[in-house]
């Protein structure tokens, strides 16, 4: 019989005592979610911007696509990445496989359909007045492109926040090319998945604490920064 | 006198259809030269395309003697601002609208909170800084925008209908503003409009526009006299009439415009005579009021159009008018389209052009 109870004591003890293991294992998970979600970004913001100004060909298959890649099953595209970074594999000569690049790289493959498709509907819900109006006050192509998308920050916000979520909580692609290695690749999704099949409960049942906690207090922030979207979208301005 | 800007022979169609036929036309510096015409004369194409904001399909538009191509067009929007008719605003506060385009152009910090200020001074909305820009009512939007245009000091400020849809107070402090920024910082300026208070009292020079030409180019005078004798190409401007004045017993002046609609007006006339009466100047009753207006009709709500803060309505009195009447007044009377309402206006608010 599965002491449950017991392990949700302990598991409080755990974290209220501020457990080594237990909190670098936190560190690590928003460590390489928090990278991934600033490299998606990097190349998911001219992506968007693209996606959401310009008109081309093919424009709105390349948004399906995006779309439908929201789905992905994190062990296909976990499997996938291992494929591509495994010894034999054409990326296997940058030695990634099982470190923590190779997580930071995958989660940020894996949150770019979110982020993209988030972002763009942000941008395309911007008036297209507003970069003809950044025009004629003199802003070049690229600084209008800025103004539209300052007047979408909060989906831009809104799109790293999901994208953060979705890299946090996934398990398939941590635990296919970071391979769980304790102390260096495990986040709390494969560590919790490892402490469960030893049986240590008191950890698994801390680490599910903890990753709802994370998880609960960034939809408060949203929620937050929604409600406080005057001061967000005005900035500082001189007295 | 120096041509600030020149437009030579210039041409834009959208597909098959012509908006703006084959257009030269010079801008002096320093003046104000109104486009008056009827909504979709090609008046806002004309002003985008000085924008640099639309390429034209043919000719040549000239900034300070140099012909403007693609690749310096962007160097060009640096000189030459427009205000869009739409107010825009950036979703910021009014302090960080005004200072957009300082900032683009690099302007130290002392310099533009200077330069802000002063310009929130001329659009009297001082101490609106940290205001939330979208967060003003409709006319001090549009005060922004003017502010934001006028604190870059361009060679060629574009005004598109720049009092439309506006109450007759904040309309007046923008017609101050235009006027006062001519005149103390000889600022030139293009506005388009098809008020025509607007065009008789604010412009050195009318071009009229129709069909995508131009018409006629002149000064005021010169133009609301051709004007009146060809009034018929211009129905589509609002509430202006032609007809015919005859003296009345008791020495006042009555135009009958037809459909049995006869007009006062103050100034003695004989003869044909073209009228023009200010939306803003009708009132609009449900019964017959007691007052010193001398003209009242009997009308019927044609057309209502939402524009804000204000609903314009079109009323067939026998002739069509255009009323603009505040929306509070259009919800409390309970008005809508087949309505039948009087229409009442001094005898003194109908300016003979």
């Amino acid at each position: 019989m599965v002491d449950i109870f017991g392990g949700i004591i302990e598991a409080f003890q755990l974290i209220v005592t501020g457990d080594p293991m237990l909190y670098g294992i936190v560190y690590r998970t928003l460590f390489f979610s928090g990278i991934a979600v600033i490299l998606a970004t990097l190349w998911g913001t001219p992506i968007s911007m693209l996606l959401g100004l310009r008109e081309f060909r093919g424009k709105s298959i390349v948004k399906g696509l995006f779309s439908t890649l929201i789905g992905i099953p994190t062990v296909v595209l976990g499997l996938f990445l291992f494929l591509i970074f495994s010894r034999g594999g054409p990326l296997g000569f940058l030695g990634l496989l099982y470190t923590p690049g190779a997580i930071i790289i995958g989660e940020a493959i894996l949150v770019t359909p979110i982020l993209v498709s988030i972002m763009t509907t942000a941008i395309e819900a911007v008036d297209p007045e507003i970069m003809k109006l950044a025009k004629t006050l003199g802003a070049s192509e690229s600084q209008a492109s800025i103004a539209v998308l300052k007047e979408a920050i909060n989906g831009v916000l809104l799109s790293n926040v999901a994208s953060f979520n979705r890299a946090i909580a996934e398990l398939g692609v941590a635990l296919l090319v970071g391979g769980n290695i304790t102390g260096l690749t495990d986040v709390l999704t494969t560590a919790i998945s490892r402490y469960t099949a030893r049986g240590d409960l008191d950890l698994a049942i801390a680490l599910g604490i903890l990753l709802m906690l994370i998880v609960f207090s960034i939809n408060m922030i949203i929620i937050a920064a929604r409600k406080a979207k005057i001061l967000l979208t005005i900035g500082r301005s001189p007295q | 006198m120096t041509v600030v800007a020149e437009l030579k022979d210039v041409t834009k169609r959208y597909g098959d259809k012509t908006v703006v036929d084959n257009v030269s036309l010079q801008i002096q510096q320093g003046e104000i030269l109104a486009l008056l015409g009827p909504n979709g004369s090609g008046k806002t194409t004309i002003l985008k395309i000085l924008a640099f904001l639309e390429n034209t399909s043919g000719g040549e538009v000239k900034l300070e003697g140099e012909t403007i191509t693609s690749k310096k067009e962007e160097n060009a929007r640096l000189k030459t601002t427009l205000v869009f008719q739409k107010t825009i605003l950036f979703d910021t506060s009014v302090y960080n609208n005004i200072a957009y385009g300082l900032k683009i152009r690099k302007v130290s910090k002392e310099e533009l909170d200077k330069s802000v200020r002063r310009a929130l001074k001329l659009v009297r909305l001082e101490g609106f800084e940290s205001r939330p820009a979208r967060k003003l009512s409709g006319g001090e939007q549009q005060r922004v925008a003017i502010a934001r245009a006028l604190v870059l000091e361009s060679k060629l400020l574009l005004l598109d209908e720049p009092t439309a849809n506006l109450d007759p107070k904040n309309s007046e402090i923008i017609e101050e503003v235009i006027d006062a920024a001519n005149r103390q910082n000889k600022l030139t300026i293009i506005m388009a409009t098809h008020n025509m208070f607007q065009a008789k009292t604010l412009p050195h020079r009318i071009a009229l526009m129709n069909e995508g030409k131009i018409t006629e180019i002149g000064e005021p005078t010169e133009i609301f006299g051709k004007l009146s004798k060809n009034i018929a190409s211009f129905a589509a401007l609002r509430n202006t009439f032609r007809g015919t004045a005859s003296l009345t017993e008791e020495g006042s002046t009555i135009v009958d415009i037809g459909n049995g609609v006869k007009i006062e007006i103050t100034s003695q006339r004989q003869g044909e005579t073209s009228i023009f009466i200010n939306p803003q100047d009708i009132i609009l009753s449900e019964k017959p009021i007691e007052s010193s207006a001398r003209n009242v009709f009997k009308a019927i709500i044609t057309e209502v159009t939402d524009t804000g803060s204000l609903v314009k309505l079109r009323v067939d009195a026998g002739k069509p008018f255009t009323v603009q009447i505040t929306k509070r007044s259009f919800t409390e009377m309970g008005l809508n389209l087949g309505h039948k309402v009087f229409i009442v206006f001094k005898a003194s608010s109908v300016q003979v052009l």
